[in-house]
């Protein structure tokens, strides 16, 4: 199991988990201090060429940050799955970024930066922080002028790698040294225009610490991010023994209830083939196959904390292997339903459904029950009403507390 | 041995006024900047944020002023509609965080004092309108960006977001195409 990131409010509770967050803006604002991101000019003197100081601290920042996650990942304590990776809104993202540059190169600061300088009792840092007050007001009073375009070009939780289709190590490593690259050129432009001369800028550790991360990175690349498969060996003794206890596979009836249960968001997966799922499905459950399970989970993760995801095939073969899937992917709240697509049918279609029936042998994961049409979940069994049913069976679901961030970037 | 005392000056520095030190080398500040982003996400799942604190602060005094505006505009209805508190965020923290240690760095490293930076050739209260103003741009795209340079461009670089990365170059390209038509505010 990977153990990071914590969850903090089990610990601290709620308001107390954000004393965490106060002490990582605490040494967010040191460090920005003592790098020299309270001093406009600093700042500005990049866009001349003088001083790359911003492009050496960010980009020094980002691989550095980057190596160490994707370090963590790879060994198996941090889950990528859990951290916040901003979705992609590629047009407003953009435009925003070009307003900010204008705001960056006129106003001196950025809003980060502007705090610290107005901390440090520059006054410029102050008026910044009260025109970045402004600016923001006035975007909540018009963003309802253009909202379509706000939420346009969305693309989730989309990563480079992805859409190079290259492994995470490579793409950590390819920007590890591009942007040592980049620092090589930016010193040879200081020395030109800057007339940085003075060997203390250059000392020779630099050429040591872009080494380590360059080996660093070249370890991510070896040890390779966690697939699905490693990611379930991590927690297969745990979550093995739960599903023999039968902790995780609910009663129809509990699923029923559930179905009836309006505070909950109910996400019912079919993993069955499509003709089966054609024949007869459950009201609302969505056709996925096993195969495409996977693809399913970065949305699953964005479901909201009340969210309750159900998994069923036609015995409980196949959603056992869903289960797997989810459950090594980081999906909070997901159980099997008990006897699958049989069981319920068994437990909720007429007497003159099943009359007709000359059930088959259930050997693996069949559907025993048939058709003679297509009806999907028009069948009253599909939904039946909650009351004219007496079932006992003992409640399964306990909703965990959803881990992982549900916003983050600036929101 | 008198030629190799300390000048008075330095040691002198009352609690308050200290003397200015340097700042550190931009790749030490890169690295520790890099370890302080690490360990937000390694902790808390959360990157860094500066804008959408200042966001929700903002919402705070919206609220108390126009509550009924607050409820009936749909984007500050998410941070502070009904009985929703627009402080009960982690970026909330994040932010009061930077404040208070930006300050504390300030004042032990000599740097806190009353002053306006600025170009040799800007009169001081040009200087301050120009802030003002490049903030109110800065605030206003950090805002449709959904996120600043910490938020996106630190925070979702170093997990590869590639929202961020484009956001990044935005910023980058937007001041470098500005820069030579401001360059009287800063030269």
């Amino acid at each position: 199991m990977t153990p990071f990131p914590l969850t903090l409010t089990d610990f601290l509770g709620h308001w107390g988990s954000y004393i965490v967050y106060l002490l990582i803006g605490f040494a967010f604002g040191f460090v920005l201090e003592i790098s020299g991101f309270g001093n406009s000019k600093k700042l500005a003197a990049q866009f001349y060429f003088k001083d790359l100081t911003v492009l050496k601290v960010m980009f020094t920042a980002i691989v550095t940050a980057m190596i160490l996650i994707f370090l963590a990942t790879a060994l198996g304590l941090l889950d990528y799955n859990m951290i916040w990776v901003n979705p992609t809104y590629l047009w407003p993202g953009i435009v925003g970024g070009l307003i900010m540059g204008v705001g960056f190169i006129v106003g001196g600061f950025c809003p980060g930066t502007s705090l610290v300088a107005a901390a440090t009792l520059k006054l410029d840092g102050l008026f910044f922080t009260l025109g970045a007050f402004f600016g923001i007001f006035l975007f909540g009073e018009t963003v309802g002028l253009f909202e379509d375009f706000f939420n346009s070009s969305y693309m989730g939780r989309y990563t480079l790698p992805e859409m190079l289709g290259l492994p995470t190590g490579i793409v950590v490593l390819g920007i590890t040294i591009m942007a040592l690259l980049i620092f090589y050129g930016g010193e040879m432009v200081e020395k030109i225009v800057g007339n940085k001369t003075a060997p203390s800028e250059r000392p020779r550790w630099r050429f040591a610490a872009a080494g380590g991360l360059v080996a660093l990175a070249a370890v991510v690349l070896v040890i390779g991010q966690p697939t699905t498969e490693d990611r379930w060996e991590w927690i297969a003794d745990e979550q093995e023994a739960l599903l023999a206890q039968r902790e995780v596979q609910i009663h129809p009836g509990e699923l029923l209830e559930k179905m009836y249960d309006k505070r909950l968001n109910l996400i019912l997966l079919d993993v069955r083939d499509e003709a089966e799922y054609n024949l007869f499905h459950l009201l609302d459950a969505r056709h996925v196959p096993l195969a495409d399970i996977k693809a399913q989970t970065d949305d699953l993760r964005g479901e909201p904390a009340n969210t309750l995801t159900v998994v069923m095939s036609n015995g409980e073969e196949d959603a056992t292997e869903a289960w797997k899937i989810l459950v090594a992917e980081s999906v909070p709240n997901v159980y099997i339903l008990e006897g699958g697509i049989n069981g319920w049918i068994d437990t909720f279609a007429s007497a003159e459904f099943k009359a007709a029936q000359s059930p088959a042998d259930a050997s693996r994961d069949q559907l025993v029950y048939s058709f003679s049409s297509a009806l999907g979940s028009r069948y009253s069994f599909a939904r039946p009403p909650l009351h004219e049913f007496e079932l006992e069976y003992t409640p399964k679901v306990k909703m965990k507390a959803k881990s992982g961030p549900t916003s983050g970037g600036c929101g | 041995m008198a030629t190799q005392s300390v000048p008075r000056e330095a040691r002198s520095s009352s609690w308050l006024r200290r003397a200015a030190k340097p700042y550190v080398h931009p790749y030490v500040g890169g690295i520790l900047l890099g370890i302080v982003l690490f360990l937000a996400f390694f902790i808390t799942g959360n990157g860094l944020g500066a804008s959408g604190g200042m966001n929700r602060l903002l919402v705070v005094v919206e609220d108390a002023i126009v509550p009924d505006h607050v409820d009936t505009t749909p984007y500050l209805l998410e941070m502070a509609g009904g009985d929703r508190n627009p402080l009960d965020s982690w970026v909330v923290f994040v932010t009061i965080g930077v404040v208070i240690g930006g300050f504390t760095s300030g004042w032990l490293h000599g740097r806190l004092k009353v002053e306006t930076n600025r170009g040799p050739r800007v009169p001081i209260r040009l200087r301050w309108v120009m802030a003002f103003v490049g903030g109110a741009f800065m605030g206003y795209g950090a805002r449709l960006a959904r996120g600043c340079t910490s938020g996106q461009a630190l925070s979702g670089g170093a997990v590869l977001s590639v929202g961020s990365w484009a956001f990044m170059f935005a910023v980058f390209g937007g001041a470098y195409a500005l820069a030579y038509f401001v360059r009287k505010l800063w030269n």
